[in-house]
């Protein structure tokens, strides 16, 4: 496990974020340490998609600094590029190519991106597909597929970039309740490798077992940010305990 | 009045040899309609307002006039200017085969653009930003993600199209041209028998369909393995 106080692989410093004349993001500061695992969670509409979107350039931040394991996120396509090299993303969606099987879906990058031969692309995929655990279904199309099994297999295509960073916006949220645990296991094996990721989820099982930090969003704002042992227990808003009460209920 | 099924019968050989005329015209128009429908569709998508603009009045012009008007004013129009008549074009451009090539050729290019772009708007927003989250190149989104899935898409409506432009071949009979009408039209006038002849035309027009509408079925079958479970 990595310790609590270490080099921080993601900095957010101040960042502002508006869609016209709406502000989405008010300023939002947070560090986050190489190896740790910080679930987002907070009301729809609090923001939670927008930041992590920013931390791969999905959106333009406005204002405030992101830096990324050492590389600041600006206008240059230089950066953007080195920085989604660095950075995964798996979208509540899943978003697999529909007209490409699981295998295919795993090799257009590193073909494209890395530029390696098709017969070490599709070795490569193999192998995540391993890990994901449903290498059988490598022939498959998306729509051939069951929700964990498609979403199972978006975190491969990810993995298969080698990535430093893994972002999660509600890998669990349009799954059927059965499906959900297989992609949370396969999301704390994940955790377990020692890989960073920032999850947005509303699953409190995963928070507490899983992450090192947990952060509490509000209207654009971070409103509460700890370790999910005192995020739990002595959450010191009202508006998370607020939150908590809604969420934990059900 | 009278049906003589045996004249239908009689003279389907004869406007199966305006077939090949309207075949050409067909695969000729499409071809390079097609490829000009790309070209527009990519200045209707480039994000340059002078590029985007000059595709929209484009297509804008061709889809809002009749093609026997655009097939007029090429063939009997353009010859009124000195300047063609001068230019090689005229080569070309004299000829009335040439004339439709042209006509239905940007006419095809305007509709096809048209279709394509639905196609690529069909296109989920999330499998962008997927192949972005990925590290894709802009064109490489397109080469691999959006423009397969816009093809699919577009197959049915573009089928229509084919469909339609050989309906609309059949312009070329009025400027001198022997397809399968001109044909139909020229035994009609040694006959007396528009009835049965042009049923025959019809029936040979009909098989056409058929043919063309195999062809997409197939295309969409092979483009569209994923969509079937
Ligand atoms: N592309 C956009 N254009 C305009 N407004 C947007 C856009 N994206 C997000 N917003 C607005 O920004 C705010 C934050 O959205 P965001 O998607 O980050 O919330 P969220 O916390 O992820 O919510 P949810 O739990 O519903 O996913 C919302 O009010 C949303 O309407
Ligand atoms: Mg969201």
């Amino acid at each position: 496990m990595p310790a609590d106080s270490g080099e921080p692989i993601i900095v957010l410093d101040q960042v502002t974020k508006s869609f016209g004349g709406f502000q989405a993001l008010k300023g939002v500061s947070l560090n986050v340490v190489r190896g740790h695992k910080v679930v987002v969670c907070g009301p729809s509409g609090s923001g939670k998609s927008t930041m992590i979107r920013c931390i791969n350039r999905l959106e333009e931040h406005n204002g405030g600094r992101i830096v990324v394991d050492g590389i600041e996120l600006t206008a240059s396509i230089k950066n953007i590029d080195a920085v989604r090299r660095e950075v995964g993303m798996v979208f509540q969606q899943f978003n697999l190519f529909p007209h490409l099987t699981a295998v295919e879906n795993l090799m257009l990058a590193p073909r494209l991106v890395r530029k390696i031969s098709k017969k070490e692309a599709r070795a490569l995929a193999m192998q995540y597909l391993e890990r994901v655990h449903i290498p059988e279904q490598a022939d498959k199309y998306p729509a051939q597929l069951s929700g964990g099994q498609q979403q199972r297999v978006a975190i491969a295509r990810s993995l298969c970039m080698k990535p430093q960073i893994m972002l999660f916006d509600e890998p669990t949220s349009a799954l059927d309740p059965e499906m959900i645990k297989e992609v949370l296991d396969v999301m704390g094996e994940l955790a377990q490798e020692g890989m960073t990721m920032i999850v947005v989820t509303h699953e409190m099982g995963f928070a507490r077992s899983v992450a090192d930090l947990v952060v509490f969003m509000d209207k654009g704002e971070i409103v509460e940010q700890a370790p999910p042992a005192e995020f739990f227990a002595r959450p010191r808003s009202d508006r998370t305990r607020a939150f908590l009460g809604q969420i934990l209920k059900h | 009045m009278s049906f003589e099924l045996a004249l239908v019968w009689e003279s389907l050989p004869k406007i199966v040899e305006g077939m090949g005329l309207t075949i050409e015209l067909l695969v000729l128009s499409l071809v390079v309609g097609t490829a000009l429908a790309v070209g527009l569709v990519l200045m209707r998508i480039s994000g340059i307002a002078v590029l985007e603009w000059t595709a929209f009045v484009y297509t804008y012009i061709f889809r809002g006039t009749p093609m026997l008007v655009q097939l007029f004013i090429i063939y009997h129009g353009l010859a009124q200017f000195e300047a063609i008549r001068d230019s090689f074009l005229w080569v070309f451009l004299r000829e009335p085969f040439w004339c439709a090539i042209l006509a239905f050729s940007l006419n095809v290019a305007a509709y096809t653009a048209e279709i394509l772009r639905g196609g690529i708007q069909g296109v989920d927003r999330g499998l962008h930003e997927a192949g972005r989250a990925l590290g894709l190149k802009t064109h490489q989104r397109f080469l691999y993600i959006t423009a397969p899935i816009a093809i699919r898409l577009s197959l049915p409506a573009y089928g229509n199209e084919i469909i339609s432009l050989l309906k609309g071949t059949a312009l070329v009979s009025l400027i001198t041209m022997y397809d399968i009408t001109g044909v139909a039209r020229t035994i009609v006038a040694k006959t007396f028998a528009p009835y049965e002849i042009f049923v025959s035309a019809a029936i040979v027009y009909l098989c056409l369909t058929w043919l063309i509408q195999r062809g997409i079925g197939l295309a969409e079958r092979r483009f569209g393995r994923y969509v079937r479970r």
